[in-house]
C-alpha cells in the first residue's frame, strides 16, 4: 500500500505540472521576494512548489525525520544592510524552536562570524544554545578563517574533523558529508576542496550503498552559479562525480545569501538565505557586497530552510522559510505556483 | 683596582651608547633621505583593487584602503608581503625597495587580483 504522504506530495507534482510559469520568473521572484518553496526529490523527478502554512508533510514517523540549515550569520556584521544581525539570528531561532515538527539537528553552512573574532563566536554560541535541537553541525565560511588559518574555528566547531574541518555521519538511513571549500584559496580562483579533501571523499563515500539518500554540505556552492563573483567551487565536478552512483544526492550551500537551485540528474542543488542581510542577484549590482532593503522587507529575504527526509520515497523536500510572514511574500508570484520539469539543469 | 674599572666602564659606556644609538638611527636616516619615498593608494571598493595594476618607482610605499561593507586581505602571490584582514576603512601599507611585478590578490575572495610594477 503506498504511503499517504508520497501520495499528498504526488498530488501536488501533478498540480503543478500545467501551471505555465516559467522557472527563471519563479526563481527570480523566489529569490527577491524570498518566498517559501518546497523541492521535493522522489525517484529522480525533482519538482518544486511554493510553500504555503500546512504544507502537510507527517515528518516525525517511521524514520522520517527533519533537519534545519541555517546559514551566513555574519556575527559581527554591523553595516546598513543590517545593524542587528544578532537579533535576526535570534529570530531564525526561535522560527526554527516553533516548528510544529521538530528538527533533529541544525547544520550551519558557514559565515557564523564577520571577522572571525572570539567575541563573534561567543555571541553565536550563546544564541544558538536556546535552539531547540542541540546537536549542530557546522562548516566554516571564508569568513570564519580570517585569522590564524582556521585554528580557533577547528577548536571550537570543528574537533574530531579532517584537514580544515571536513566530516561525514549518518543519521537514520542517510549520509551526511560536510566539506570545507574556503581555505587555501588561489589567487583568480573560487571555491576549493584540494586534492587530500577529494581523496578523502572518495573513500568516504565507498562505505555507503548506491541507495543511500547522500546530502554534500559546505559554504560556497559546489555549483557554478557565477564565476565573476566567484560563486563556485573549481575542483567540485572532481567531487560530484563520485556520488554519480546514488540515487538521491542533495547539496546544501550558503555563501550567495540568496535561493538558487538546480537539479542535474540526481543530484539537487540548493542554496539558502542568510541570517544577516541579503545579497543581490548575479550581475545584478557592482559587486556581490551586502544589499540595502528597506527594513521591513529585510525579514523576506532572510531565512532558514527546513529539509524533510521522507523514507517511503527516499526524498528530502526542501522547504525554504523566510524570517518574516510567508503568507504576505507569496503574492509576488501570483498564487505562488512553480513547474515541474523544466527545472531540470 | 676597583676604582680603575668604574672609570673605564664611565669612559666606554658613552661610547657604546653612541655606536649602538648610531647603528640604529642610520637605516631610519638613510630611508627619510632617499629621495623616491613617494606614497600611492590603492582603493579596494566593490570586490576590486583600484587601479588594478600600478606602476611605481623603487621605495614608494603602497597604501591599501578598504572601502566595502566585506572585510578582504592584500597577499602578494608570490609570498612577499601579506596583510592582516582588513575590515571597513582599514588600511595596509608596504613599501617596495625591489624591482619587480608584485601580483596580489584578496585571499578571502580570490577572483580579486591586482599587481604592483616596480620600476
Amino acid at each position: 500500500m503506498r504511503d499517504e504522504k508520497q501520495d499528498l506530495i504526488d498530488q501536488r507534482l501533478q498540480d503543478l505540472n500545467n501551471d505555465g510559469v516559467d522557472r527563471r520568473g519563479f526563481l527570480k521572484c523566489m529569490a527577491w521576494a524570498g518566498t517559501g518553496l518546497v523541492w521535493t526529490l522522489s525517484g529522480g523527478i525533482p519538482a518544486s512548489r511554493a510553500f504555503a502554512k500546512g504544507h502537510g508533510m507527517d515528518v516525525g514517523k517511521g524514520g522520517d525525520f527533519s533537519f534545519v540549515q541555517i546559514s551566513d550569520s555574519h556575527i559581527g556584521f554591523n553595516k546598513p544592510a543590517n545593524p542587528d544581525v544578532t537579533a535576526t539570528l535570534q529570530t531564525a531561532i526561535n522560527k526554527i524552536n516553533a516548528m510544529p515538527q521538530k528538527p533533529d539537528f541544525i547544520i550551519h553552512t558557514g559565515d557564523l562570524s564577520q571577522l572571525s573574532k572570539p567575541s563573534e563566536f561567543d555571541t553565536l554560541d550563546q544564541a544558538l544554545k536556546g535552539a531547540s535541537a542541540k546537536q549542530i553541525y557546522f562548516v566554516p565560511g571564508e569568513h570564519d578563517m580570517l585569522t590564524d588559518n582556521g585554528e580557533q574555528y577547528l577548536q571550537r566547531y570543528g574537533k574530531g574533523t579532517k584537514g580544515t574541518g571536513w566530516y561525514s555521519f549518518d543519521h537514520k538511513g542517510v549520509h551526511f558529508v560536510g566539506l570545507v571549500n574556503v581555505a587555501n584559496l588561489k589567487a583568480g580562483g573560487m571555491g576549493s576542496l584540494g586534492r587530500e579533501q577529494l581523496e578523502w571523499l572518495e573513500e568516504d563515500l565507498t562505505g555507503s550503498s548506491a541507495s543511500t539518500p547522500i546530502v554534500l554540505f559546505a559554504h560556497i556552492p559546489l555549483w557554478t552559479i557565477y564565476p565573476d563573483w566567484g560563486w563556485g567551487t573549481d575542483d567540485s565536478e572532481q567531487a560530484l562525480s563520485y556520488v554519480k552512483r546514488f540515487g538521491s544526492v542533495t547539496v546544501l550551500n550558503g555563501h550567495i545569501h540568496q535561493i538558487m537551485q538546480k537539479v542535474e540528474g540526481k543530484v539537487s542543488f540548493h542554496t539558502a538565505m542568510s541570517t544577516a542581510f541579503p545579497q543581490p542577484a548575479p550581475g545584478t549590482a557592482p559587486s556581490a557586497g551586502p544589499m540595502k532593503v528597506p527594513a521591513d522587507q529585510l525579514q523576506r529575504v532572510l531565512g532558514i530552510t527546513d529539509v524533510n527526509y521522507l523514507v517511503s520515497g527516499r526524498s528530502l523536500a526542501v522547504v525554504d522559510l523566510p524570517l518574516g510572514d510567508s503568507d504576505s511574500s507569496v503574492s509576488g508570484t501570483g498564487r505562488g505556483t512553480a513547474v515541474a520539469d523544466s527545472i531540470i539543469g | 683596582m676597583t676604582k680603575k674599572v668604574v672609570w673605564v666602564a664611565g669612559l666606554i659606556t658613552p661610547v657604546v651608547i653612541a655606536m649602538v644609538l648610531l647603528f640604529v638611527g642610520s637605516p631610519a636616516l638613510t630611508a627619510s633621505d632617499q629621495p623616491s619615498g613617494a606614497k600611492v593608494e590603492v582603493k579596494i571598493d566593490n570586490f576590486s583593487f583600484g587601479p588594478e595594476t600600478i606602476k611605481v618607482s623603487v621605495g614608494t610605499t603602497v597604501t591599501w584602503i578598504n572601502r566595502d561593507d566585506i572585510p578582504h586581505t592584500v597577499v602578494s602571490t608570490d609570498g612577499v608581503f601579506k596583510s592582516k584582514v582588513r575590515d571597513t576603512d582599514e588600511k595596509f601599507s608596504y613599501t617596495f625597495t625591489k624591482a619587480g611585478t608584485y601580483p596580489y590578490y584578496c585571499s578571502v575572495h580570490p577572483k580579486m587580483t591586482g599587481k604592483v610594477v616596480v620600476q
